[in-house]
């Protein structure tokens, strides 16, 4: 579905992606992790025809990437904020029919009323603003737009991050939803070790433009990380340790987190 | 608490609430607690009234909130009663505050040097010399490594953790006994909020201040902190020691921990949150 060669992204002199490989195949949940500045979200936008690759191949479904009307039906994005993400002064319904217009598409009616139900809002928020709405809801009318178009990949840039705990539980069940039903493939941008273990079956670790490591999310799992750098991500990553209380003592914090600065 | 020293917070009885449409909305509805020098953690969701208790021991909120409080002393002052002008000597003197984003909180057309000097000026008078020397101690203090770029740079300039470490420095200028942190690294990486994080904890502790740490991050709290609160529609529902937050027993707090994705566990489907309506009263566990 997405194959990606020896893609470089340059930004005047600065070198943001540097030769970065991977492929993810129909179906599959790919996921990027990395520091901010690591390149993981530029290597999405490259994805999403937003930044022009420098140098390298990059395919989607077999096609090169290429803004235009047909290559922007096959995937769609969802950002981080749904605050900023969403049109203030537009209703949820003319937020969800805008996608349908742009891609001259019918039967607007019964698509809005489907895409709300798949994301589990009631019928009633149609006619309301996105501000009279909580972020959960929010992020939910994002994911809505986002499948208006029937798109075979989405595109995920934090979706969760700017969301309590409770509303991320929430959305990531519905995005695993989503995927079982629809066959959908994702991408997904984050820097959250539990999430993108609980979406993606494979994870590549960005740092500095490059991929540092490939790994199942099982081995993530286990703690099985070969290269420094995701070790110490997967130590950083502070979960809370249910066993015994004594094994993690308050302030214990782990140590050698300067190293890779 | 703890110890037999003099709380450095007592708070009884706190009531926030602000005006809307339908009549006042209740921010906070009566929370109650005390603490001494040690790190006090407030965990909860958005809209639980964590950040406006943060910000009414400081009394930095909106005209129109309207705050009541049996007690409300911070460092021994009395914060409910306490004129405009009290206030002003109060805050920054005896506490600080540090906010998520330092891009938004650091003035964007002046330097490092010029705002943290600003504030090293105010609290200690002296020459601009003065200040600059003071301002570079500052900065090395906050382990920053190249102190005598940093001090001319912009806001815009310096990366999340650097921006982070330049805002502690700022606080830690006139020596206040208490920092309220809301929500300090939830905009930076997880290994650069173990730093942040790290670097904080051993400011406050060589120095012997206290902490209030408001987050939405129980994993962070639990591991940061010596005691939580966790709020929750406008009220302290558990109060425990951060150590034990794994084996909280509200259910609302349970609730929270059983949403988060782990590293440890597979689910297919995660858990999520049932409200019940009885957390909202009075005297739950």
């Amino acid at each position: 579905m997405v194959s990606v060669e020896n893609l470089e992204v340059e930004f005047g002199a600065v070198k943001a992606v540097q030769g970065v490989t991977f492929t993810v195949s129909e179906g599959a949940s790919f996921g990027l992790v990395g520091e901010s500045g690591s390149g993981k979200t530029t290597v999405l936008r490259v994805l999403g025809a937003a930044v022009p690759v420098s140098r390298g191949k990059v395919t989607i479904g077999g096609r090169p990437v290429a803004p235009g009307k047909d290559f922007y039906r096959s995937l769609q994005m969802v950002f981080q904020d749904p605050y900023g993400s969403l049109h203030p002064r537009q209703s949820i319904d003319r937020i969800l029919s805008e996608p349908l217009l742009i891609h001259g598409l019918d039967d607007h009616e019964a698509r809005i009323r489907r895409a709300l139900d798949e994301v589990a809002l009631p019928a009633a928020m149609r006619f309301r603003y996105p501000h009279q709405l909580s972020g959960g809801q929010r992020q939910r009318v994002a994911i809505a737009r986002a499948l208006m178009v029937e798109p075979r990949l989405l595109l995920l840039d934090e979706p969760t991050s700017a969301l309590d705990v409770s509303v991320q539980a929430e959305i990531l069940n519905l995005l695993s939803e989503l995927r079982r039903q629809r066959g959908l493939t994702y991408v997904l941008v984050t820097h959250n070790l539990p999430v993108v273990a609980h979406l993606c079956e494979t994870i590549a670790v960005m740092q500095h433009g490059k991929i540092v490591e490939t790994l199942e999310s099982d081995a993530l799992r286990a703690r099985r990380a070969s290269h420094a750098y995701t070790r110490q991500l997967i130590e950083n990553s502070l979960e809370l340790e249910e066993g015994d209380p004594q094994a993690a003592p308050a302030n214990a914090l782990p140590a050698g987190a300067a190293k890779f600065r | 608490m703890n110890t037999g020293q003099t709380p450095l917070v007592v708070v009884e009885n706190l009531r926030v609430s602000f005006p809307g449409p339908t009549g006042p909305v209740d921010a906070v509805r009566g929370v109650s607690f005390r603490m001494a020098r040690e790190r006090l953690g407030i965990v909860g969701e958005s809209g639980s009234g964590k950040s406006v208790t943060g910000r009414s021991l400081m009394r930095l909120l909106p005209p129109k909130a309207r705050l009541e409080a049996t007690t409300l002393n911070v460092s021994g002052h009395d914060v409910a009663g306490a004129s405009d002008a009290d206030m002003r000597k109060l805050r920054g003197r005896k506490v600080g505050l540090i906010l998520q984003d330092p891009k938004f909180s650091l003035n964007p057309v002046k330097t490092v040097g010029q705002i943290i000097g600003e504030t090293w000026r105010v609290h200690h008078g002296g020459s601009a010399r003065e200040a600059r020397l003071a301002v570079l101690r500052a900065l090395e203090q906050v382990q920053i490594r190249d102190p005598k770029r940093v001090i001319d740079a912009y806001p815009h300039e310096l990366s999340g953790g650097m921006g982070q470490r330049v805002m502690i420095a700022l606080m830690l200028v006139p020596g206040p006994d208490l920092l309220i942190a809301d929500e300090p690294t939830s905009a930076l990486d997880a290994n650069v909020q173990t730093e942040v994080l790290r670097l904080l904890n051993d400011l406050l502790m060589a120095r012997g201040k206290g902490l209030i740490l408001i987050s939405h991050d129980l994993a962070l709290v639990s591991r940061f902190c010596d005691r939580v609160l966790v709020m929750y529609a406008g009220r302290v529902v558990e109060e425990l020691a951060a150590r034990d937050l794994a084996h909280a027993r509200h259910p609302y707090t349970r609730g929270l921990l059983s949403c988060l994705p782990r590293l440890g566990h597979k689910h297919a489907i995660l858990p999520v949150l049932n409200r019940d309506a009885s957390w909202l009263e009075d005297g739950a566990l």
